[in-house]
C-alpha cells in the first residue's frame, strides 16, 4: 500500500505540473492567439526544461554527495556565469549582450562552464576519483574566487552598463527564443535520458561508498559519469535562463517528504514535476499578478530561502 | 581461498600495514585480533577491495582482487563495515533486498525475493521485516545488515566488528549465526573482533596483527596463551579453561596501561 500511496501522489504531481503548463499557455487568451501561443509555447517549454534539468541535477547530486542539503551551485557553475556575462560587459559594454548572437552566448556560457567542471573534477579524477568532500571544497573556494573578481568588475562598470547586466543575472526567460530552445533542449533531454540508465545504481550508493562497492557498484566510473552529466545540466540550464540552481534543493527536499520511498526513479519524478509546477507556478505569478514587477528567482529564493532554514533547523534537532 | 602475500599499506607518512601475508582457509571462521591500530579493519578493507592497496598481492580464488570485475566480485565476496549509519530510511526488507543488487541491479525475479526471504528467516527478522531501521535496536539492526550480507549469496563473507556495541546476548547470537554461516552454509567467514574470549570460542582460525604486521596466527588452542598474547597486547593475560574453551581473564591485569 506505500507503493499504491507513492504511484498516486506521483500521478498528481504529473496532473499538478500539466495544470499549471496548461494554465500558464492559454490563461488569459486575448489578443493575436497564434502570437501569443507561440510566444507562451516557447516560455513554458523553457521553464519547464530548465525546471526538469535542476531538479534531476540536484537529486543525482545529493545522491552522490549523500547530503540533501547541497546544490550542484556548490561547485561553483554559476560563479562561472556570473564571471562570464559581467566581463563580457566589461570588456565590451553592454550593447554587447543585445549585440552578440544569443546563440554564441549560449555556447560559449556552456562551454565555460561544462570547463570548468572538468578542469575541477580532473583534480579529483587525477586520484581515485572518491574524495568528493575535496571536490565540494574546491568548488567553494574556486566560486568564492569568481564571485568576487565578478564584483570587482562589477563596481568598475558604469552604472548604466551594470543595470543592463543585471538583468542577466537575474534569471529570465524573457530572452528564450526557438533557436536556444533546441539548443538548450537538445543538451538536456539525452543528458537526461541517458541518466535513466542509472536509477537503480544510484539507489546502491545512496548507502554510501563502503555498500555500493560491496554490492558490486563500479563506484568511481559511476561518480565521474554522474558528475559530468551534473555539469551538462546546470550548464545548459543556467545558460538558458540564467543562475538558478537553488531551487533544486526545494524540490528535491519537497519530493523526498512527499515520497515514502528510497527509490531515485520516482524521486526524480517527483522532483522534476514539483519543479516544474513551481517555476511555472512562480512565471506565471510574475506575469500575470506582479506584472513583471519582480523577478522569478527572488520569488524562487525567497521561499526557497525559508524552507532552507527550516531545514537546517530540523535536521538540528533531529541529530 | 583468500591469499593475502606481502601486502603492505600507507596513510599519508604513517604505515599501517606492512609486508601482511597470510591465507584464509575455506569454510571456516577466520578471526582477525590485535591491539587498536593493528590494522585489522584495514587489512579487512584491503580484501575487499574497499581501499586500494600499495604493494603486494591479494587473490581471491585464485585471481587477483584488482583483476575481478567489482560486480562478479559482489556475488562471490561480501564485507560489512562497522558503522550502520545510512541517509536513507529503509525498511528491514528493503534493506536485505540490496543484497540481491549484484545479480539483480535493483530488479527482483521472484527468486531473488526467495532468497531474501530465507535471509531473514535464517536471521529470524521476518515479524519486524515491514519496520523501518531506525525502529530497530542495535542486535535487530545488526542482524538486518548481516540478513544483507547473507542475501548477496557470497563465499566469503567479510564482518569488521560485528559484534560492537552489542551486549552479551546479542553478541551471542551474532557469534552463534557467523559459526552457523559456517557450518551450515559452507561460507567462508572473516571477522574482526576485539573481545579475544569471543574469538577464542567461535574462531576455527585466529590471526593476531600488531603494528601492521602478523604476530601469530594458529588455531584458538594455539594461540590463545599467556606468552603469545603477552606479548601482543603488551599486558598479563592468565588464561583459565572453562568447559573446554580458552578464557583470558585479563580484567585485573596489573602491568595494565603501565599501572
Amino acid at each position: 500500500m506505500k507503493h499504491k500511496r507513492n504511484l498516486i501522489i506521483l500521478g498528481i504531481l504529473l496532473l499538478l505540473a500539466l495544470l499549471v503548463v496548461c494554465l500558464y499557455l492559454f490563461v488569459p487568451l486575448r489578443g493575436n492567439i497564434q502570437y501569443i501561443l507561440k510566444l507562451r509555447t516557447n516560455k513554458v517549454l523553457a521553464i519547464a526544461l530548465t525546471g526538469a534539468a535542476i531538479a534531476y541535477s540536484t537529486v543525482i547530486f545529493q545522491t552522490i554527495t549523500n547530503n540533501r542539503i547541497l546544490t550542484p551551485s556548490i561547485i561553483g557553475m554559476d560563479s562561472v556565469y556570473q564571471l562570464f556575462q559581467t566581463a563580457m560587459v566589461f570588456f565590451w559594454g553592454s550593447t554587447t549582450l543585445q549585440f552578440v548572437d544569443q546563440q554564441i552566448n549560449f555556447i560559449l556560457t556552456v562551454v565555460l562552464m561544462i570547463g570548468f567542471a572538468l578542469l575541477l573534477y580532473q583534480v579529483l579524477f587525477r586520484k581515485d576519483g572518491t574524495n568528493l568532500h575535496f571536490l565540494l571544497l574546491m568548488g567553494i573556494v574556486m566560486g568564492t574566487l569568481f564571485g568576487s573578481l565578478t564584483t570587482f568588475l562589477q563596481v568598475l562598470i558604469d552604472p548604466n552598463e551594470y543595470s543592463g547586466l543585471q538583468a542577466r543575472l537575474f534569471a529570465s526567460v524573457s530572452r528564450v527564443n526557438t533557436n536556444l530552445l533546441f539548443l538548450g533542449g537538445g543538451l538536456m533531454i539525452p543528458a537526461m535520458l541517458y541518466g535513466l540508465r542509472y536509477v537503480r545504481t544510484l539507489d546502491a550508493i545512496a548507502l554510501g561508498r563502503d555498500h555500493a562497492v560491496n554490492l558490486g557498484v563500479d563506484y568511481g566510473p559511476v561518480i565521474r559519469r554522474m558528475l559530468v552529466l551534473v555539469a551538462v545540466l546546470v550548464a545548459a540550464s543556467t545558460a538558458l535562463v540564467g543562475p538558478i540552481t537553488f531551487l533544486g534543493l526545494l524540490v528535491a527536499n519537497v519530493s523526498y517528504h512527499m515520497l515514502d520511498t528510497y527509490r531515485r526513479g520516482p524521486l526524480i519524478a517527483a522532483a522534476v514535476s514539483v519543479s516544474v509546477v513551481f517555476l511555472v507556478g512562480a512565471q506565471l505569478i510574475m506575469e500575470r499578478v506582479f506584472v513583471y514587477t519582480t523577478p522569478v528567482s527572488v520569488i524562487v529564493n525567497f521561499i526557497g530561502g525559508i524552507y532552507f532554514l527550516y531545514l537546517v533547523l530540523k535536521e538540528r534537532t533531529a541529530w | 581461498m583468500v591469499k593475502v602475500r606481502g601486502v603492505s599499506k600507507s596513510f599519508g607518512p604513517k604505515q599501517v600495514l606492512r609486508d601482511v601475508s597470510l591465507d584464509i582457509a575455506k569454510g571456516q571462521v577466520t578471526t582477525l585480533i590485535g591491539p587498536n591500530g593493528a590494522g585489522k579493519s584495514t587489512l579487512l578493507s584491503l580484501m575487499s577491495r574497499l581501499l586500494p592497496k600499495d604493494s603486494g598481492q591479494i587473490l581471491i580464488d585464485g585471481r587477483e582482487i584488482g583483476q575481478w570485475r567489482s560486480d562478479e566480485l559482489a556475488r562471490r565476496l561480501a564485507i560489512l563495515k562497522q558503522t550502520h549509519h545510512l541517509n536513507i530510511r529503509l525498511t528491514v526488507r528493503e534493506l536485505v533486498e540490496f543484497g540481491r543488487f549484484p545479480y539483480s541491479h535493483g530488479r527482483l525475479t521472484r527468486e531473488d525475493r526467495e532468497i531474501v526471504d530465507e535471509a531473514l528467516n535464517y536471521l529470524e527478522l521476518h515479524d519486524i521485516a515491514g519496520k523501518y531501521l531506525d525502529q530497530l535496536s542495535g542486535g535487530q539492526r545488526q542482524r538486518a545488515f548481516i540478513a544483507m550480507v547473507l542475501a548477496q549469496d557470497t563465499e566469503y563473507v567479510l564482518l569488521d566488528e560485528p559484534l560492537n556495541n552489542l551486549d552479551m546476548k546479542h553478541a551471542v547470537q551474532i557469534m552463534r549465526i557467523m559459526r552457523g554461516m559456517a557450518d551450515d552454509l559452507g561460507k567462508t567467514v572473516v571477522l574482526v573482533l576485539h573481545d579475544v574470549n569471543f574469538a577464542s570460542a567461535y574462531s576455527d582460525q585466529i590471526v593476531a596483527l600488531k603494528d601492521g604486521r602478523v604476530a601469530a596466527a594458529g588455531t584458538p588452542d594455539e594461540l590463545i596463551r599467556s606468552d603469545v598474547l603477552g606479548e601482543i597486547y603488551e599486558m598479563e593475560i592468565p588464561i583459565e579453561t572453562v568447559g573446554g574453551c580458552r578464557v583470558c581473564i585479563y580484567f585485573t591485569g596489573e602491568q595494565a596501561a603501565g599501572l
